[in-house]
């Protein structure tokens, strides 16, 4: 197949904006209360047991710590689930890509725009957050701003990574082993709630593999207002990421829609 | 610049195949669509019908052939041919997320109409097909006649010359599938020319001006309704419940175009009513009926009795 997108890949994302605008509600408020609940949790309940620790020599609160890793999970979550069970429901039980197929609209089109709306869902779910957790004075700004297009960058890198599974799955239950054999380790295991330092060396090298270990330092060195080099390996490395995972995902789609 | 062609057939279809691995769902197959016409695809389950219109509006790529629509080779101008014409799938398509009149709005984007364009054809076309009331309802709360109404409607919100729709009426009511067809041939009098796959053969008789019966992927016959009954059946049937022997013998006799199923015997005739009368004088018979072939008659005859799938 060769690559045919143009720029009517944006009729895609405005229709699935379309629909997040119908029920923005409910949209807007996962990510403005879930900050809430963690800080809440982790800041109350869980730093009086930890207090401080250090992160780029520096000593910091359990709290400045984790609200950076909030985002990144945040970006992680938005981007792939929606274009995991939002993108299948779509294509299988809506069959609302079949329609658009008959439209002049191509299947590169349709499964771009599906991407970018994934990020976009990413990047708006991100504002929200940064405007809750500023409240709290836990973002250095203005380099706080940049981590707007850092959740742009990680939206298409797991929004891509999800479509790739989107084109694999037969069924939507199937989702549960991505879920719980990656998202969730990388959840846990990608220094969002504790240093990497704090693995055994081995499971050091295991996370620097994982795209949200790379967010996670890009996103919290941007909140402290530094540009290290984690900051510059971690946006290499996503960008990288989506250089492959993209074309992958496109052409995997392409493969499961033409028949 | 490529133009669309408003003269020549609508449809040229040339040795068309298209295959999945080693199965041939459509086996060279050829046809003509001129325009204004309404052109049917008929055909058991598997026949290949999908297949081939899926090919025609751009959706499957073609094993081997060609397939010109507006005079235009559509492996190169997929994207012209798709803004002029109308597609209603099998599946309904519509966008479950949104509400009816959204539903115009968000597919006339598809096509590069603004939104007051959209809103303006939506509401002619929601008044055409009886459906004005509906239109801020969601979609999941439409009936499966309105669904179809609704899908053939916002079919036609880039107000396309060529309209072909895969099994219209499957799974309507009567009431419904009468609806759609009277929609259907008023728009036909609109000069769009209907490309239309069904199973139904009444559906076909009605509507088509010409058809092809299709089956294994092939072509078996192609012609109007009309001629293609006078071709394949003759003008009458005889059918006989539960034939007798010596009846069978009789009717070889005759030499009459015959079919035995075993309990019952199907006779086709050029001039019936003159068997007719014979049979049921020498046979006391408990049911023998004479009636007119219909398209029915010689889709089973092309296409045999035994059940797909």
């Amino acid at each position: 197949m060769n690559f045919n997108i143009s720029s009517r890949f944006i009729r895609i994302w405005q229709r699935n904006l379309t629909v997040y605008k119908e029920n923005w509600k409910v949209n807007f408020l996962p990510p403005l209360l879930e900050p809430f609940f963690y800080l809440l949790a982790f800041g109350i309940g869980f730093s009086g047991m930890i207090g401080g620790l250090i992160y780029a020599s520096q000593e910091v609160s359990y709290v400045q710590f984790i609200a950076p890793s909030l985002v990144a999970i945040n970006i992680m979550y938005n981007s792939f689930f929606e274009n995991t069970f939002g993108s299948f429901v779509r294509m299988y039980y809506q069959k609302t890509f079949d329609a658009m197929m008959a439209t002049p609209l191509n299947a590169e089109e349709i499964i771009t725009g599906e991407i970018i709306w994934g990020a976009t869902k990413a990047v708006i779910g991100t504002a929200i957050m940064l405007v809750v957790i500023s409240f709290f004075g836990l973002v250095s700004y203005p380099a706080g701003i940049l981590i707007i297009f850092a959740a742009f960058l990680g939206g298409i890198a797991f929004s891509s990574l999800a479509m790739l599974f989107t084109s694999i799955v037969a069924r939507i239950e199937l989702f549960n082993l991505p879920t719980f054999l990656l998202i969730t380790p990388m959840f846990l295991f990608s220094g969002t709630f504790f240093p990497l330092t704090g693995l055994p060396f081995w499971a050091q090298k295991l996370a620097f593999l994982l795209p949200l270990t790379h967010l996670v330092n890009l996103v919290r060195a941007l909140s402290f207002g530094l540009f290290n080099a984690e900051a510059l390996i971690g946006f290499c490395y996503l960008v990288i990421f989506c250089l492959i995972m993209f074309p992958i995902a496109i052409f995997k789609m392409h493969r499961r829609l033409i028949k | 610049m490529v133009e669309i062609n408003k003269t020549k057939p609508v449809i040229v279809v040339r040795n068309l195949k298209k295959s999945f691995g080693s199965f041939a769902a459509v086996d060279d197959i050829s046809f003509e669509v001129d325009k204004g016409i309404c052109f049917g695809i008929l055909g058991p389950n598997g026949a290949g019908k999908t297949s081939t219109i899926r090919m025609i509006y751009g959706f499957s790529p073609i094993t081997s052939g060609d397939i010109f629509v507006f005079g235009l080779d559509i492996k190169k101008h997929y994207r012209k041919i798709k803004a002029c014409i109308g597609v209603c799938q099998q599946d309904n398509t519509l966008d479950p997320d949104l509400t009816v009149i959204q539903n115009f709005e968000v597919f006339a984007r598809y096509f590069d109409l603004d939104k007051k364009t959209a809103i303006e054809r939506a509401s002619s076309l929601l008044r055409f097909f009886a459906l004005e009331q509906r239109c801020k309802a969601r979609v999941t709360e439409l009936s499966g006649g309105m669904v179809r109404r609704l899908v053939i409607a916002r079919a036609l919100i880039n107000q396309p010359e060529l309209l072909i729709l895969d099994e219209p009426t499957t799974g309507l009511d009567p009431q419904s599938r009468h609806q759609v067809w009277e929609k259907l041939e008023n728009l036909k009098k609109q000069g769009i020319t209907i490309l239309l796959t069904t199973h139904y053969m009444d559906e076909a008789a009605r509507l088509c001006d010409k058809l092809v019966i299709m089956d294994h992927g092939k072509i078996l016959a192609q012609g109007s309704p009309q001629s293609l009954i006078s071709e394949y059946t003759g003008e009458n049937i005889i059918e006989i419940a539960e034939p007798e022997d010596e009846l069978r013998a009789f009717s070889r006799e005759k030499k009459a175009r015959q079919e035995d199923l075993g309990h019952r015997l199907i006779i086709y005739a050029e001039n019936g009513h003159e068997l007719y009368r014979e049979i049921c004088g020498r046979f006391t018979h408990k049911s023998c009926i004479l009636r007119s072939a219909t398209l029915e008659d010689v889709f089973l005859k092309l296409t045999g009795r035994e059940l797909r799938e």
